[in-house]
């Protein structure tokens, strides 16, 4: 058969199958979605609600003189005006971080960056709120900003963090992985060194629903609900309970429908805060939800970090070192959501792929006078920065080498006897197959014929780029042994029911923010017991109603609350053998499995179904000695490790010589996450994430004037890409299953932001080859693809 | 959410109405089309009118393409997607159709205005560089009547027009002369995009010489003059590689662009430079085969 011919039949797949267990099969929540009734924290309506709005700096670095809000106060409509100064009384000015930094809830000294919280109104209305912040007065005395990261550290540069006792320099923290000093001995004997600069610029992950909450303080009760846009309600939950002094079981947090996370919605921002507080001084339930441009100047961005790679290699092109010195911006706050142990989040991943004999990462973080945040759109806990500094080092060590990239990247993968593979920086990869999906995607993509092509367009003065990239990533946190945010372990629990009819509810602690949920985990549930999906209700997102977990991030739904799913459909499908045994009046050991009944061993006419059982389990008929009544079980899964998905991607891309537009022609993305889950849902996650990688590696950025000004406030400015800046997505797959995970499942969600922009870029460079470029920073805009077609390629910052 | 400032609203049911409130409502008072510009500056409170008068029942009135022997007459609540659909506005200057296919997206292109882009004059706008191209003419009326000003009176500077205190723009004239055609590319970094740089050409000719050409540029300062020493550098003319080349230099050295998100002050030049060749190469092709419209096009 043909690629095309393939390539038909998989776009044929009929996607409407009803599987019962793994299978491709159409969402269970897109009725709902696709007929515009979901219900998002902004469709929250309670009676009463009042409407809260908040005051934030004009400028990046200030120091608060004096606020006058009696204009604002006299507003007919206004409930309540409340200011840093009034936080501070109640202990609330400051919040901690889940980087055991504190950030301002209101500013009570200073303003840190643009865009920061100041002071909040709670009125009848959001237009009489957002009225009423332009009668409060604030007199700033402006200080002089820190925004270039490169002179963050400078001796004469202004102190941001003077709110932190003894602070004298704007420096966050110091990080390192690796051996130094074997690293440098390995680069000291090498044939080839290749050093290069490399940007990965901040970018933001504006997901379509802003930021939000509605708070309603239940006075008499003592008891707060909290609907948020939290990808995490659990552990908000603690949190609140902890910097709010509220009890945690007075507080329920509910996260409805999330409209896009990609990381923006883990930390918790000071609006929930003040809506907390807004309810509780006004005694009504108080929405806040945020705007477009408050979104994209204050809250969580990602990236930031200015690289110098090194690559050493024979000449030959085996690979044996790579060594990184980073600066990273990490804003005015550390607000970073990583586990603590992990201040660079999984940036140790940068090993990549390959099969090496040293690395070494040294990391510096400072603070500047620009949004907080780090870790977000769909990183993998700065995977997506690792993954790209070594796919690009790579590719530079390619052409330095003037060696074929796929040659390079097969020579050095890691062999699939080589899993569990320890890293030289202590990760241990569970299990790979590396040049299998490489071929694949050479298979798919037509590889040898491209580079004819190319070939012959660039002999007639065309710019056509080939571009490679391969990815390993970490993801699943994590083994609680080393594992923690602020404390909480990253375990996850999880609750079965099955009800007398044989209807199922599994309840979940991770939320879902469009990654199908509501279907992936009915179908685990459904391969273990043999309860059909559509029969089996999935619980999420309300902490009165789900077990303890640590929520939807860093793609770990499915290696960490999948595995708990799974093996709690195994304990109840344990209970109900001992019960079938009893219906069947045989021994346990004489019944065999078929998935969705129990039947006795070599006698296929005897056998009940688990929905019979179900039944048994909660009527009157006896059951087996010790076996109470009731069909349902709990569960709390502690990861033993990480799992490691990868993939092998191409892009094609066409470069106009005249304009230095950059046209994606095709990309071919072979992803392995181990057992498919859903294989619909798959594909739908990775064109999402390679349509972001179009959008990091081409257009968006996150950029400032040298005031401190955010150039990229709303999505004219701030631009994110449309179906017409994207190519038909070729996806392939292949399945190396995951040794330690009970159904051999891998993360997938991030696989596609994290592989993508690298090809992309890859390509781009690979395209300008006649101009003798190596490398050229993302965002790859048409001006910026021209300077560097003028030998003038410049970093972004 | 962002949400506007208080403001009155009144919807006007002719032009006489709507200009009579003008007159009455004074300076604080806007007129509203397509909304697509004055509604995000609404919002992002970056205007601040008391009274907002609605317009739109006006298409009846002022949504047309009429095409005379000798001039096209375009209403001003014309809307994008109108002068995208206008078979006969395609044949005779496919300029706009160029031009309509990459402002914004089809949900603006349903709604927002020929009249509404031009009083906008934002200075990337793509209408404004199109009407320079063809060296339209704009009708204003006022209660006392109507005065008719061309492209390089009508604007004045960015968002400036020469439309007075208690009047509009009713309707936007092109000439039609004979074995003409013309074109538009623009750059943009992203489908929807404002340009990073556009240009328009428009070029008449007689058998194999250029009788008169007219470029008009957007995103690199103002530019309405249809850049004159283009037009007298290409009269007389058989277009050729290395005139095509001059023009573009022309039009690089005669804007003035500035450095921004979207691209160098350089960049753009280079573009002002490329688009210009690009642009009176496809127009002076449209002329040679015969068709006005329909060659010659992207993709």
């Amino acid at each position: 058969m043909t690629i095309a011919e393939e390539r038909k039949k998989v776009d044929h797949v009929d996607n409407d199958q009803k599987p019962l267990g793994h299978g491709r099969m159409l969402r269970k929540e897109d009725p709902r979605f696709v007929r515009g009734l979901g219900r998002y924290c902004d469709d929250v309506q309670l009676t009463g609600m009042l409407h809260l709005a908040i005051l934030r700096s004009p400028v990046a670095h200030a120091r608060i003189v004096s606020i006058d809000t009696s204009a604002a106060e006299a507003h007919p409509k206004v409930k309540a005006v409340v200011t840093g100064a009034a936080l501070a009384e109640l202990g609330l000015a400051w919040m901690p971080t889940l980087s055991n930094d504190v950030q301002a809830v209101l500013a009570t000294d200073k303003v840190r960056f643009q865009g920061q919280e100041v002071a909040f109104v709670v009125a009848e209305d959001r237009y009489a709120a957002r009225d009423a912040l332009e009668l409060i007065d604030v007199e700033y005395d402006v200080l002089p900003p820190v925004i270039d990261v490169r002179k963050a550290l400078a001796a004469d540069a202004p102190v941001i963090r003077d709110d932190l006792e003894g602070k004298i320099d704007n420096h966050c923290f110091d990080w390192e992985a690796g051996d130094e000093a074997a690293t440098a001995a390995v680069f000291e004997r090498a044939d080839v060194v290749v050093t290069e600069d490399i940007v990965y610029p901040r970018v933001h992950p504006a997901p379509m629903e802003t930021c939000g909450a509605v708070a309603d303080f239940d006075r008499v009760e003592g008891r707060l609900t909290l609907y948020s846009t939290s990808q995490a309600p659990h552990a908000h939950r603690t949190l609140y309970a902890i910097v709010a002094g509220l009890p945690e079981h007075k507080i329920r947090v509910i996260s409805p429908d999330i409209g896009g996370g990609f990381g923006n919605k883990v930390p918790i921002y000071p609006g929930y805060v003040c809506a907390i507080v807004g309810s509780i001084v006004t005694n009504k339930p108080v929405k806040w939800m945020e705007d477009r441009t408050e979104n994209l100047i204050s809250t969580g961005f990602a990236r930031d970090y200015v690289m110098r790679g090194e690559i050493a290699a024979t000449r030959d092109g085996k690979i044996l070192a790579v060594r990184t010195n980073v600066l990273a911006d990490h804003g005015a706050f550390n607000g970073t959501a990583a586990p603590v142990k992990y201040p660079a989040g999984f940036f140790g991943v940068f090993t990549g792929s390959y099969d090496l004999e040293a690395a070494h990462a040294k990391m510096t973080a400072v603070y500047t006078n620009k949004a907080p945040g780090g870790v977000a759109y769909a990183c993998s806990f700065r995977i997506t920065e690792a993954v790209y500094l070594v796919e690009r080092l790579v590719d530079c060590l390619a052409y330095d080498l003037d060696m074929d990239p796929v040659e390079l990247r097969m020579k050095n993968f890691i062999r699939p006897e080589q899993f569990p593979y320890t890293t030289k920086t202590g990760w241990v990869y569970d299990s790979g197959e590396y040049a299998t999906a490489m071929n694949k995607a050479l298979e798919l993509a037509g590889y040898e014929e491209l580079r004819r092509e190319q070939a012959e367009r660039r002999a007639r003065g065309e710019l056509m780029g080939i571009g490679v990239a391969f990815f390993t990533e970490a993801v699943g946190a994590g083994p609680r042994k080393d594992m923690d945010i602020l404390g909480l372990g990253m375990a996850d629990g999880c609750e079965l029911r099955v009800h007398p009819t044989g209807k199922a509810v599994v309840r979940l602690s991770v939320q879902s923010q469009g990654q199908g949920h509501e279907t992936t985990f009915a179908q685990i549930v459904a391969e273990e017991i043999g309860i059909p999906p559509e029969d089996i209700d999935v619980v999420h997102g309300d902490t009165d109603n789900t077990p303890f977990g640590l929520g939807t991030y860093g793609s770990r739904s499915t290696p960490v609350s999948g595995a708990a799913a799974a093996l709690v459909a195994r304990k109840v499908r344990d209970k109900a053998r001992i019960i079938a045994s009893g219906m069947l009046e045989v021994s346990v050991a004489d019944l065999e499995w078929q998935k969705g009944a129990f039947q006795v061993k070599g006698d296929p006419g005897r056998s009940v179904t688990i929905q019979q059982i179900a039944m048994r389990a909660h009527g009157a008929g006896d059951l087996p000695d010790g076996i109470e009544g009731g069909l349902e079980a709990q569960i709390c899964y502690n990861p033993s490790n990480l799992t490691y998905p990868f993939g092998a991607y191409i892009c094609v891309v066409d470069v106009d010589p005249g304009t230095a537009q950059v046209k994606v022609r095709r990309f071919i993305a072979v992803d392995d996450c181990g057992t498919r889950i859903n294989p619909m849902i798959i594909e739908g996650q990775i064109h999402g994430g390679l349509t972001d990688g179009v959008g990091m590696a081409l257009m968006e950025m996150i950029s400032f004037d040298e005031d401190g000004n955010c150039l990229s406030g709303s999505l004219m400015d701030y631009l994110i890409p449309t179906a017409l800046e994207v190519p038909d997505w070729e996806t392939g797959f292949t399945v190396t299953p995951s040794p330690h995970h009970p159904i051999g499942a891998k993360g997938v969600g991030e696989s596609a932001t994290v592989g993508s922009p690298p090809a992309i870029v890859n390509a781009v460079v690979d395209a300008l080859k006649p101009f003798g470029i190596r490398h050229a920073d993302m965002p790859l805009t048409p001006s910026r693809v021209w300077d560097a077609m003028q030998g003038h390629p410049l970093p972004p910052i | 959410m962002q949400v506007p400032a208080p403001f009155e609203y009144e919807r006007a049911t002719s032009v006489d109405h709507a200009i009579g409130l003008l007159e009455r409502l004074g300076g604080e008072a806007r007129l509203v089309a397509g909304g697509h510009s004055l509604l995000p500056m609404m919002k992002l409170r970056l205007t601040d009118l008391e009274y907002l008068i609605d317009i739109n029942d006006l298409h009846a009135e002022l949504g047309y393409v009429r095409m005379g022997t000798d001039e096209v007459r375009i209403g001003a609540m014309t809307r994008h997607r109108e002068l995208l659909e206008s078979p006969e506005l395609a044949a005779l200057f496919p300029i706009f159709a160029d031009a309509e296919r990459v402002i914004a997206d089809p949900v603006v292109r349903n709604r927002g205005t020929i009249g509404g882009s031009l009083c906008q004059a934002d200075p990337s706008e793509d209408l404004s560089a199109v009407c320079t191209t063809l060296n339209a003419h704009c009708v204003v009326r006022g209660s006392t009547g109507e005065r008719v000003v061309s492209m390089e009176d009508f604007y004045r500077g960015p968002y400036e027009t020469a439309v007075e205190q208690g009047e509009m723009l009713t309707e936007i004239r092109i000439a039609v002369r004979p074995n003409g055609s013309s074109a538009y590319a623009k750059v943009e970094r992203r489908a929807g995009d404002w340009a990073v740089t556009s240009a328009g050409a428009a070029v008449w000719m007689d058998g194999p010489v250029i009788t008169d050409a007219r470029v008009g540029l957007a995103a690199v300062g103002p530019n309405t003059t249809g850049i004159p020493e283009i037009s007298e550098a290409l009269r007389g003319q058989e277009p050729t590689d290395a005139l095509y080349a001059r023009a573009g230099a022309i039009a690089a050295a005669s804007c003035t662009p500035t450095t921004d998100n979207r691209g160098t002050a350089d960049y753009k030049r280079h573009l002002a430079n490329e688009l210009t060749q690009r642009t009176l190469r496809r127009a002076v092709d449209r002329v040679q085969a015969g068709v006005r419209g329909d060659i010659g096009r992207d993709e």
